[in-house]
Formats: C-alpha cells, sequence, structure tokens
C-alpha cells in the first residue's frame, strides 16, 4: 500500500513531529516501502492464532501499597528546562 | 602484555593479588584511551574522576583486607541508554544531549555493588534504533578492525571500545540484535539474555518487550561473570524473573551429556555472505569433533521475524517516545513558544533524528485507527507462531547455532539510505527478541578482509548456563577471540 | 416537540491508597505542588511502573459491588495522547480486557425502582493538575504531577438514565457503594469523585439515538445536574429550530454555568490503545473473587431494608440513616446496646445528631456522643422529661460528659412525687385565680400558662406529664 504525503502529515500530526518537505516526501518513499514488505504477514493465515503480547510467562505481580520517600522537588525541577514557583512551566494551554 | 590487553577476569585477579593497583589500571587505561579514542570514537562520554575515586575506594578495601566484589577494579563500559547518577545518558539523542538521571539502573547498582570502575558512556545509535551507529546524533563509532567499516548497532561504541581495549567489558541492550551484531561485526562476544533474567529498571526503553541488557566481553568467561553479576530479580521491574540464577562461572567447562546443536535452515539461505556461511559451517565441524550430534531444523516462521519485529517494535516505541516532549527534561525548543502543540512538534522535529522520527511514524501508523488489527495484532500472532517454531525445535535440540550477521561489518554510508536494507541485516538476531531467549555471539573466523565473524548460540528460555558452556567449547578450542586488531 | 433524553455517565473515583498505582509516593491530597514526584510517576527514561496491590484489590471489590462480571484475564493497555499533565504522554488503562464488565446498580426515583447498567469497570492512572495563573497577560501554564499516577477508577454506565433525577439517584448511589466498601473517600472538592456525562435527545418516541455530546470537567453532582439542565435546552432549541446537535465534546465551565466546544483538538480520539507492555496480565480465579466478596459489607440498598424490617422504622427514615454508612453504623451500635427503642434512637440520631453533624461540619465517626452516651441519655429521658433530656443532648456536646453525670451533677431528675406537687398546683390555682377561671370557661392556653408558672416554681424540674394530669384533675373538681 502507498503511503501519501498526506497520511504522513496525519501521522507526523499523532507524533507530535514537525516535518520539513523532504521530511515528508521521503518518509513517505520509505514507510511505503517497509509497509510492502510487511505485506508479507498477510501470507499467513493467523485466525486460529493467539496473540503473544508478552515476551514473559510471569502474571499478577504486585508491590504491596508501601510508601517511599518522594525525591526532592528542586533535584526534580533541577531537570526541567522551564520551571516557576515548584511548578514545571509549558505554554499557556487552552481547552 | 600490556594491563588493557587482559581479559576482565585477569585483570581482576591481578587487582585482588596486588600484582597491579586499581589505580594504575585506570592510568594505564586512560593513558591508552587518550591514545586510541580518537580513532575509533566508542564513547560519548569518559568519567575519569569517578573512576579514579572508585579504583582508590578498591585500592584501599584491599589494603584494609577488606571482602571485595565480583568485579573489584575492573574497569566496565556502559551504553548511554543506562542511566547512571551524575552522569549524562543521553541515548545519542540531541532530546537527552544534558540529561543527567536523578537515578541508577538496577545494572548499576549490582556493578557498582560489585566493585567495578565505571569509566564513561559508549556511543550507540540513538536510541538504540539502528545497525551501524551511523544514527548517533553526535558521531559515528569505527569499526577498531577497519576504521572506514561500522562497527555494528546499536551498541556499536561498547563492541569498539572492547575490541581496542579502551575498557575490559561493557553492558549494552539488545531489542533486535543490538549487543551480538556489534560484537561480531567487532570479534567480541556478546550475550543477550533470556528476556527478564536482568532487570530492565534504568534501561531507556526503546521496545519494552524486547529489550534485554546484554552484556559485551572479551571472552565468554567474562560474559558468564558479568552475567552473574546483574541477573536475578528486581521488584522495580514487572518483568524480571522470578527464576534463580544458577551459577555460570564455576562449571563453565564441562558440557554435560551429549550435546544436541540444531542447525536451521532458514539461517543459512539466500543473502548469507559465503565467508560467514563458511566460517560457522567450520565452527559446526569442531562441535562434532567434539562429540556434538548436529541436526537439521526448520523454522518455518523465522522468515516473517524482520516485519514482525518493525510492527512490534515501532509501536512500542512510539509510545515509550512519547515523554520526550520538553516538559519534565530533555531539550526545549529555543523557538517562541505560543502554543503547547507547536512546542512538543518543534521538540521533537529538532531533538530526533530520522530513523527515530521514521519508526516514530511507522509505529505509530500501525497503531492508528484502523491500522491495529492488520498490523500490529496480525504481527502479535505471527510472534506467537515464531515462538511455536522454537519451542518445538527446543524439544529435539540443546542450543541452535547459526550466524550472528549475514554479512560481515559494512561501510559507513552503505546502507543508510536504504532502511529496508538495513533493518535486514538483524535477520537472524530479532528471532530471540521476539521470542525472549537467550543467545551469545562469539567470534568464530575472519574474512580475507580481516573482518571477524560471529556465530549466534541461541538457548532454551533461562538456559544460559547451557549457551555459555556451548560458547566456552568452542572457544577453548579456538583463538579468533585473542587476535587484536592493529589501531593506526 | 417533546424530547426524550439519553445519558450515560463516566466516573472517575480516587482510589484510597497509601502511595500512587506505580510508585511509592504518597497519594496524600493538598500538598506543595510537585513534592510528591519521583522518576516514574514523572515519567523520566528508564523507568518502569509495578502495579499497587491495593489498587487492583480495591478496583475488584468495586466491580464486584457493581455486581460485574469479573474477567478472569485482565491487562493494561496504553492510551495515547499528549497533554502537559501525562507524564508519559500515555495513560496505562485498560481497554480491551476491563476487571468488570456488564454490572449494574439499581437506584429508586419518586420510589420507584430502576436498573442502570454498567458497560464496564477499569483501573488506570490518575493525571497531574494543570494551574492556569490568573495574572493577566500570563502565556503560561503550570503543573504539578502530585496528583499523577495515584489510582484511579473509572465506572462507565450504559446510556440507561432518562432524568435529571435518575442521574441524581444514580451518582448518589454509586457514591455510596464506594464510601460503603471504603475504596474511595469520594471526596468531590479534592477532586476524588469526578464525572463525565454523555447526553443525546430523541424525539419522544423514535428508537433512533441522537447525536451525542460528551462533557468533560465535572467536578461535582452539582455540576452534573446543571450541565444536563443546560445540555437539555441547548439541544432542544437546536433541534426545535431544525438544527443538527453536533457530535462533540464540550467542556462545562462551572463560573459561568455553561458548556464550552473544547477547543484543543484531540485527533478525533485516536489513542492507539495497545497492551501495556511493562506490566504483566493478572489472572483472577475463583478462589480471589469469593476472598474479596467476603470483604464487601452489607450495601446501602440492602442494609436499607433490613432497617425496615428489622427494627420497624420508616422506609425514609432508614434511607437517611444507611445513606452514610457510618450513620448506619452508629445506629446499629446504639441498637445493639438498647434493644427495645430502635424507633426512638432513630429519631434523636436523625432529628438530633445529624443537625448538630451539620452545624458543627463534623463527621459521626468524630462526633463526640459515641451510641453508649446516647443510649445513656435515652434510658435516663424518662425521669428528666423531654425538653431538659434535649438541654442535656447539648450540654454532652458541649462537655463531652454523660447523660448521668450531667443530671446529678445539675440534680435535673424531675419531681415525680405526686403529693409534693398537689400541694404546688394547688398553691399555683390559688395565686392565678384568672387562668383557672379561664381554663373553665374552654381556654386551654390557660392551662399551658399554668403549667409554666409550676415550672418556674420547680425550675423545670416537674415532670410536666404528671402536672398536666394533677391540673386536669384539679380544675375540673374546681368547676364541678
Ligand atoms: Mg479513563
Ligand atoms: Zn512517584
Amino acid at each position: 500500500m502507498d503511503i501519501s504525503v498526506k497520511e504522513i502529515e496525519h501521522i507526523a500530526d499523532l507524533s507530535r513531529i514537525t516535518l520539513t518537505v523532504d521530511e515528508k516526501n521521503t518518509f513517505a518513499k520509505q514507510l511505503t516501502n517497509i509497509l510492502g514488505y510487511i505485506e508479507k504477514l498477510n501470507e499467513l493465515d493467523t485466525d486460529e492464532v493467539q496473540p503473544m503480547a508478552y515476551a514473559t510467562f510471569l502474571k499478577n505481580v504486585f508491590r504491596e501499597d508501601k510508601l517511599k520517600s518522594s525525591f526532592s522537588r528542586q533535584e526534580i525541577l533541577e531537570l526541567s528546562p522551564s520551571s516557576a514557583n515548584g511548578f514545571f512551566k509549558v505554554p499557556k494551554v487552552i481547552e | 602484555m600490556l594491563s588493557h590487553e587482559l581479559s576482565a577476569n585477569q585483570i581482576k585477579e591481578k587487582i585482588i593479588k596486588r600484582e597491579i593497583t586499581a589505580q594504575e589500571v585506570i592510568e594505564e587505561l586512560f593513558e591508552w584511551i587518550n591514545l586510541k579514542e580518537p580513532l575509533i570514537k566508542a564513547y560519548l562520554c569518559l568519567d575519569r574522576d569517578g573512576a579514579f575515586l572508585k579504583a582508590k575506594e578498591v585500592d584501599k578495601k584491599l589494603d584494609n583486607g577488606d571482602k571485595v566484589g565480583l568485579l573489584a577494579g575492573v574497569p566496565v563500559a556502559l551504553k548511554d541508554n543506562i542511566c547512571t547518577v551524575d552522569i549524562k545518558t543521553t541515548c545519542a539523542s540531541k532530546i537527552l544531549e544534558d540529561f543527567i538521571p536523578p537515578y541508577d539502573a538496577f545494572v548499576v547498582k549490582r556493578i557498582k555493588e560489585e566493585d567495578a570502575i565505571i569509566i564513561g558512556k559508549t556511543n550507540l545509535d540513538e536510541f538504540a534504533m539502528g545497525s551501524s551507529n551511523e544514527n548517533s546524533a553526535f558521531h559515528v563509532t569505527r569499526n577498531p578492525w577497519n576504521t572506514d567499516c561500522i562497527p555494528g548497532g546499536s551498541g556499536g561504541g561498547s563492541a569498539a571500545a572492547v575490541t581496542a581495549d579502551t575498557v575490559f567489558m561493557a553492558l549494552g541492550s539488545d531489542t533486535g540484535g543490538s549487543v551480538r551484531q556489534p560484537s561480531a561485526f567487532c570479534g567480541n562476544v556478546g550475550c543477550k539474555p533470556t528476556y527478564g533474567r536482568v532487570s530492565r529498571y534504568g534501561l531507556v526503553a526503546f521496545a519494552s518487550s524486547l529489550d534485554q541488557i546484554g552484556s559485551v566481553t572479551k571472552d565468554v568467561y567474562d560474559a558468564a561473570l558479568l552475567l552473574q553479576v546483574v541477573s536475578g530479580h528486581d521488584g522495580f521491574d514487572s518483568t524480571s524473573a522470578t527464576v534463580g540464577v544458577p551459577d555460570y562461572i564455576s562449571d563453565i567447562n564441562n558440557v554435560d551429556g551429549n550435546l544436541k546443536i540444531g542447525v536451521p535452515k532458514e539461517f543459512f539461505g539466500e543473502g548469507l555472505n559465503s565467508e560467514v556461511g563458511s566460517a560457522v559451517m567450520n565452527a559446526l565441524e569442531i562441535y562434532k569433533k567434539n562429540g556434538a550430534e548436529l541436526i537439521d531444523l526448520s523454522l518455518p516462521h523465522c522468515g516473517y521475524a524482520v516485519a514482525t519485529y518493525y510492527i512490534i517494535a515501532t509501536a512500542e516505541a512510539s509510545s515509550n517516545l512519547a515523554r520526550y516532549d520538553g516538559v519534565r527534561y530533555g531539550h526545549r525548543s529555543q523557538l517562541s513558544e505560543d502554543n503547547i502543540i507547536d512546542m512538543y512538534s518543534r521538540v521533537r522535529a529538532e531533538g530526533f533524528g530520522s530513523e527515530v522520527k521514521r519508526r516514530i511514524l511507522l509505529g505509530n501508523y500501525v497503531l492508528s485507527s484502523g491500522f491495529y488489527e492488520d498490523y500490529y495484532l496480525k504481527a502479535s500472532k505471527v510472534r506467537n507462531l515464531i515462538r511455536n517454531d522454537f519451542e518445538d525445535a527446543f524439544k529435539k535440540v540443546d542450543c541452535i547455532i547459526s550466524p550472528t550477521c549475514p554479512t560481515p561489518a559494512f561501510r559507513i554510508g552503505e546502507k543508510i539510505t536504504d532502511p529496508l536494507q538495513m533493518y535486514l541485516s538483524d535477520i537472524y538476531t530479532i528471532p530471540a527478541n521476539l521470542v525472549g531467549i537467550p543467545g551469545i555471539s562469539v567470534p568464530c573466523g575472519f574474512t580475507n578482509t580481516g573482518l571477524p565473524i560471529g556465530m549466534q548460540i541461541l538457548g532454551k528460555h533461562f538456559d544460559e548456563r547451557k549457551i555459555l558452556k556451548v560458547a566456552k567449547l568452542f572457544e577453548n578450542g579456538t583463538d579468533f577471540h585473542l587476535k587484536k586488531p592493529e589501531l593506526n | 416537540m417533546k424530547y426524550e433524553v439519553v445519558m450515560g455517565l463516566e466516573t472517575h473515583a480516587e482510589l484510597d491508597t497509601e502511595s500512587k498505582l506505580f510508585c511509592g509516593c504518597s497519594t496524600k491530597f493538598g500538598s506543595e505542588p510537585n513534592t510528591q514526584t519521583c522518576p516514574v510517576c514523572l515519567g523520566l527514561p528508564g523507568v518502569l511502573p509495578v502495579m499497587n496491590k491495593k489498587a487492583f484489590e480495591h478496583s475488584l471489590k468495586a466491580a464486584l459491588s457493581l455486581s460485574c462480571e469479573i474477567s478472569e484475564f485482565t491487562n493494561f493497555d496504553r492510551k495515547s495522547y499528549y497533554y502537559p499533565d501525562l507524564p508519559k504522554n500515555y495513560q496505562t488503562s485498560q481497554n480491551y480486557f476491563n476487571i468488570g464488565n456488564n454490572g449494574y446498580v439499581d437506584i429508586v426515583v419518586k420510589g420507584k425502582e430502576k436498573r442502570i447498567d454498567i458497560h464496564n469497570v477499569h483501573l488506570e492512572e490518575e493525571a497531574g493538575k494543570l494551574v492556569h495563573p490568573e495574572t493577566s497577560g500570563a502565556n503560561y501554564s503550570l503543573v504539578d504531577f502530585n496528583r499523577a499516577g495515584v489510582p484511579l477508577l473509572e465506572i462507565v454506565t450504559q446510556p440507561d438514565m432518562r432524568s435529571v433525577e435518575e442521574v441524581e439517584s444514580y451518582m448518589q448511589t454509586l457514591r455510596n457503594i464506594l464510601l460503603y466498601i471504603g475504596v474511595s473517600d469520594c471526596k468531590m472538592q479534592e477532586g476524588s469523585l469526578r464525572f463525565e456525562a454523555s447526553i443525546s435527545l430523541r424525539e419522544e418516541g423514535s428508537n433512533v439515538l441522537g447525536n451525542r455530546v460528551e462533557i468533560k470537567n465535572l467536578n461535582s453532582m452539582k455540576a452534573v445536574l446543571k450541565v444536563i439542565a443546560y445540555e437539555i435546552s441547548r439541544q432542544s432549541s437546536l433541534l426545535d429550530k431544525g438544527e443538527d446537535v453536533l457530535m462533540e465534546t464540550r467542556l462545562w465551565d462551572d463560573v459561568d454555568s455553561v458548556s464550552r466546544r473544547m477547543r484543543s483538538k484531540e485527533e478525533a480520539h485516536d489513542y492507539r490503545y495497545f497492551p501495556e507492555p511493562d506490566l504483566v496480565p493478572v489472572w483472577i480465579d475463583q478462589e480471589w473473587i469469593d476472598e474479596t466478596r467476603t470483604t464487601i459489607p452489607e450495601l446501602p440498598v440492602s442494609k436499607r431494608q433490613r432497617f425496615v424490617n428489622e427494627y420497624t422504622i420508616s422506609d425514609y427514615d432508614a434511607g437517611i440513616l444507611t445513606d452514610d454508612k457510618l450513620l448506619a453504623d452508629y445506629f446499629e451500635e446504639c441498637v445493639g446496646l438498647s434493644q427495645d427503642s430502635p424507633k426512638e434512637l432513630s429519631n434523636w440520631i436523625i432529628n438530633d445528631v445529624l443537625r448538630e453533624l451539620n452545624e458543627r461540619k463534623t463527621n459521626v465517626q468524630d462526633f463526640i456522643v459515641s451510641p453508649k452516651m446516647l443510649v445513656d441519655l435515652v434510658k435516663i429521658k424518662p425521669a428528666i422529661g423531654s425538653s431538659i433530656a434535649k438541654d442535656v443532648f447539648v450540654e454532652m456536646i458541649n462537655t463531652g460528659k454523660t447523660a448521668p453525670s450531667i443530671v446529678k451533677e445539675k440534680s435535673l431528675t424531675q419531681m415525680g412525687d405526686v403529693s409534693e406537687l398537689n400541694d404546688i398546683v394547688a398553691k399555683v390555682i390559688d395565686e392565678n385565680p384568672k387562668a383557672a377561671e379561664d381554663y373553665g370557661k374552654g381556654k386551654k392556653s390557660a392551662l399551658t400558662f399554668l403549667i409554666g408558672q409550676t415550672m418556674k416554681v420547680t425550675k423545670g424540674k416537674a415532670n410536666p406529664k404528671i402536672l398536666t394530669e394533677i391540673f386536669k384533675e384539679k380544675l375540673s373538681a374546681g368547676s364541678k
């Protein structure tokens, strides 16, 4: 299946990545190519096959509801490119 | 022999016997690094001060007659996607260029407890996405055997460093072959344990159901040693195995019983470089001479592994990498920010390289509305078929041997413009990640042009002990692992 | 045109745990911003989640209490969307295999029972909090991640509700159940209980559903009720004009009491769900279900019924008592101490205890008058009379002393000795001939006056009932 530039733009939106015109064209070609290769999976009849979502057979893994000390706010906020008054700062969010 | 040419275990023995101090080892090592690193560029960051501090601590322990750990004084490098407190962890990405984690990965804690000395962080393809190291945002690491060639990926930095003797052992991550493939290309022993054997806590996620921390070492013994240290249950990783960790080291030279080796025809077919193929066939002959039984196998669904992998790995990656948005850490665009969506999109456009973007796009595509069943669900089902192939095979054999890669190391620039061709270079390593089984790559020969060739040994879930023994059996009768490149 | 309104509700309830869903950070409300965070709940590179067992157990308990079918196999999915309060830009939630499905809640509206079907119950993680500075011209928002990762239960109904009353009753019933089973404190002022409503209108008698409008940001039951009224009128006036109701998500503005179209583009909700690979599945076997069932207390509906049957109190009173589990427990503790007066104890609680609790803005758990104290008061009441009993009750609250000790201290025991009272009554009649005469002429208020005079003399210690009888006897005898 061919991936159009328009589809690339839609996925780029979903992915929150701004693409240049060149990138859009290149990615459209490359993704078409890769998805074309992936098509070979359709050779297999998998109607009766269970999906395998996990690489482990573990189940029911829990931790007890125990408090642990949090990290210092200063240490955490120092990681951030922008903070103010103990908060992380972002461009104004309008709902 | 110069101290940096020794194996990790050898240097440890010397340190413990006080034939050399840990500080002297570090001193000599950094001299060598200063000499050779400009050629290879294996590191993204070196921590000379930290290394000396730890070396001093180890020496002091030994002077006082205190107990020391399993890796006492051994210099270790870490792939730069493993979190280290106080040392930058960049994933070779601009988006994490200045990121200093506030916590240590599980494996980092473990090696510190065993008195290893962390000397630096090694280069990789950005976020471990790639097979050549060319996707690093900072520079391309060179293959020490031929500096025009790639060292492999994504853990090319670790492999090149171990080969160049600029470190004694290294930890990497293997999502589709990122420990085994560069080890094969650089002539090292690369071991990817069973999924869940080593905690992923602190390993920056690429594809969560495939990622596994592994080792790059100079020989099999060192692989066993490092694996012994980092294996075991971790309460901070829900997928961490609760299976007990056996002793990998003490009995490593004894392969018990009649060894049955599976030889899958799908790994010796079209696309396999003839020099690589014959090196592995020769290796199989050596096993036969040692009394092993070779059993022809078919793993009929392995031909679908790459396609399956690129759906699952990119789907998981697209969501794992969604967190890099410039809010809590990492790169933030210098351009004006009037709107949050634009900020995200700009941060990510500036911060990610094209391979990462490509995979995020592909991952979001296969998960997006209307495609989930055709791609993600389909791939999950084929993944199960591949697992069944291996389960059937392991009813008949103890391990499976194949080439690690279809070709030796390729030239820088050779495949970078054709992502699909690049992806196909992982064709033999990917199945182990999909199934979750352990695999080890050991040097088994050289090409006419002097590039190393790797042989892959795959084992059953949690049967690392067996594949280490099988690898050691081969190593004991050969000297490929002892060859050193000329570094000029 | 007459329309039928079709409504469904999604409820988010923060679960009552010490630590967050995937890390050990505290869930305490109201701390300084970003002081309850760690690499895990901030979504730093390399971190992994490990599920809080208590949160999962709470969810299972809730699913069972809402009569859900419990999935034998359940797992978690990633729900992807970008929002600055969501650290990983995906929410770990459930989509394909929820803990509970196909449950129901029985509600009572205007005396009639109705069953509201529950589509599913699932567990997910809470987001952080966005703060929009008030300062004019501020071109930024602030994020606090203290709430990020708090365990959240989502309860989704079928579009079964047809009136504001049904929605109100559903919310109250649901809240009550969650409080009863102790999985959430349901404090709406702290955001522990929130709602999202879907509302559509259709012509009465039609089977076709109209376009559905979803409304987010409903932080109180009051807001839900207001938005429903608002949407019904907004949508019906559109339909009346022959216009279409847009299928959209709107936001309730509690300040202006209007719903507004959401401006942030959400890419038509392409959440790209897939199984969360960092968690492993949970298998729930019958043993676990049975064990959990034993921890579920009697739920409000059956408790109410039992109170009516067992204590012969009215359904209305039983409703009030069982509306709050703590109050119901208080009542039952009282009854346990004094089996012979459930009706009177119920009256005391509904009238006096509840009034004091409201006035003092406290709950029955922290109420100074213990069940034992209330029972003692009721026991001593015949000796002091109702009006003094009320005073003693207030005194108990103010001082924390028991009724017997207050009564003793203040010598409040009523004068019950008839011969003593006879003399006093005779004296009062002598001193108030006019009143006595008026009573004889049929003026009933005269008696009240005379009793009042007697009370003055006895300093309120006379038993009014006995007093009335003596007066009646004496005055009627006198008039003969
Ligand atoms: Mg939800
Ligand atoms: Zn936390």
